[in-house]
């Protein structure tokens, strides 16, 4: 009996400290542990403004899915993110970088479109607009461009 | 004059130097110490039901303790992050600031101090009382390897269980700030942890890991060899086991702190 409860003392916090491990790596460091079946999208942005790999993507507000990686190509930003398969994007839908309220992060959110034609896993987001610039913006107004 | 002027420089010379090489010296024995305590854990047989009573020993005793400093500490990371983000009018981000600074810096930080004030002390103050009452020495003369029963299972159980009360610090610690910041403040449930979420990365948790794994390492490694070498260096007998006690936890707290910076500079 002695034995049994080191053992089960043991186990007790293996599983409490796993438990605990999990909900931050999968909570807090959005992990896909299962694997949630989706696809992968592309979008060619002329300036990100500080997108990151994880940040959410959004239809109408609503967060579907994340930005999988951002690579430069050809002097412009490749973005591949991943959407789940029950969500259909129109060939002419844009894909634009925002910010959460003044100065939030970025993310990316998707205007659906009204094309019948749907993009494929690994296709492309044609129409794209960059982030906002917020310091030419107030330069632009403060210099009377606007 | 003169000649005893220059005697006593002489004199003070050789001590600085001779206090200098003995350090050097323990810092050499230090280093040799980790080294063979990693050696030996790749070396079968693994004393495999030492390493769980060793868990059971640092880990789950430990944690009633962590659980209390983890909850009060997010608590008061809950008040007074609100106290300060309010003056800017940006209560919104209490969730990540009191979700970084728990799993990037207090809760790594705060869970080796604990478990080096209690695990730490006892290991040094087990292997210290073996040593001066020569159970090592016998130990040895059975042909039986010291670092395979003292060490090896302390550093596998330390190595296994700090992470592990980190993370459980980590999330009591979030629900501590989710109390306060929530439930007494204010703010919504649906913000605070929303925009932790947002805000933190895996990379921010792994920090936090790394960080316990390395600490956990320092606390073995500083503890056991404290004890191991009680009658080298800190003499025999009662008094020497408690001034080994002493040296280990204060070392183990400067080095935890010091290199806490080194890691933050590194991973930054």
């Amino acid at each position: 009996m002695k034995k049994f409860d080191l053992e089960l003392a043991v186990g007790l916090f293996m599983i409490a400290g796993i438990i605990c491990l999990g909900y931050l790596t999968i909570k807090m460091g959005k992990m896909d542990v299962l694997g949630k079946k989706g696809y992968e999208l592309n979008a060619v942005f002329s300036n990100t403004g500080g997108l990151k790999t994880g940040s959410p993507v959004v239809i109408a507000g609503v967060k579907v899915g994340r930005v999988k990686r951002i690579i430069l190509d050809d002097y412009r930003a490749l973005v591949a993110f991943n959407l789940p398969l029950d969500i259909k994007i129109q060939e002419d839908a844009i894909a634009s970088v925002k910010t959460k309220g003044l100065i939030g992060e970025k993310f990316i959110e998707i205007t659906p479109g009204g094309s019948e034609k749907i993009i494929d896993h690994g296709g492309r987001i044609r129409d794209t607009q960059p982030a906002v610039d917020m310091e030419h913006l107030i330069s632009n107004y403060v210099f009377g461009k606007l | 004059m003169a000649t005893f002027a220059r005697l006593a420089d002489m004199f003070l010379l050789r001590k600085l130097g001779g206090a200098g090489l003995e350090y050097l010296y323990r810092m050499g024995v230090m280093g040799l110490f980790l080294l063979k305590a990693f050696f030996y854990v790749f070396i079968p047989p693994l004393k495999f039901i030492r390493v769980v009573k060793r868990v059971h020993f640092i880990g789950f005793q430990s944690m009633l303790v962590i659980v209390l400093t983890g909850g009060f500490t997010g608590m008061v990371l809950g008040f007074q992050g609100y106290n300060s983000l309010s003056k800017f009018g940006s209560e919104a981000f209490l969730g990540p600031m009191v979700g970084l600074s728990l799993i990037k810096e207090m809760g790594p930080v705060l869970t080796a101090l604990v478990v080096a004030g209690m695990a730490g002390s006892a290991i040094t103050a087990e292997i210290g009382i073996m040593r001066i009452t020569e159970q090592v020495d016998a130990m040895e003369l059975m042909g039986l390897n010291p670092y395979r029963y003292l060490v090896v299972p302390n550093l596998l159980a330390i190595m296994i269980s700090l992470p592990l009360l980190t993370a459980i610090f980590d999330v009591i610690g979030i629900f501590g700030g989710f109390l306060i910041g929530v439930k007494l403040l204010g703010v919504g449930t649906g913000t605070y942890f929303g925009e932790m979420a947002s805000y933190m990365a895996m990379k921010d948790i792994m920090e936090g890991v790394y960080k316990s794994l390395s600490f956990g390492i320092i606390i073995v490694w500083v503890c056991c060899f404290k004890g191991y070498y009680t009658g080298v260096f800190t003499g025999f007998g009662a008094e020497g086991v408690s001034r080994a006690t002493i040296q280990a936890v204060v070392l183990c707290f400067v080095l935890i702190l010091a290199w806490d910076y080194f890691m933050t500079s590194l991973l930054f």
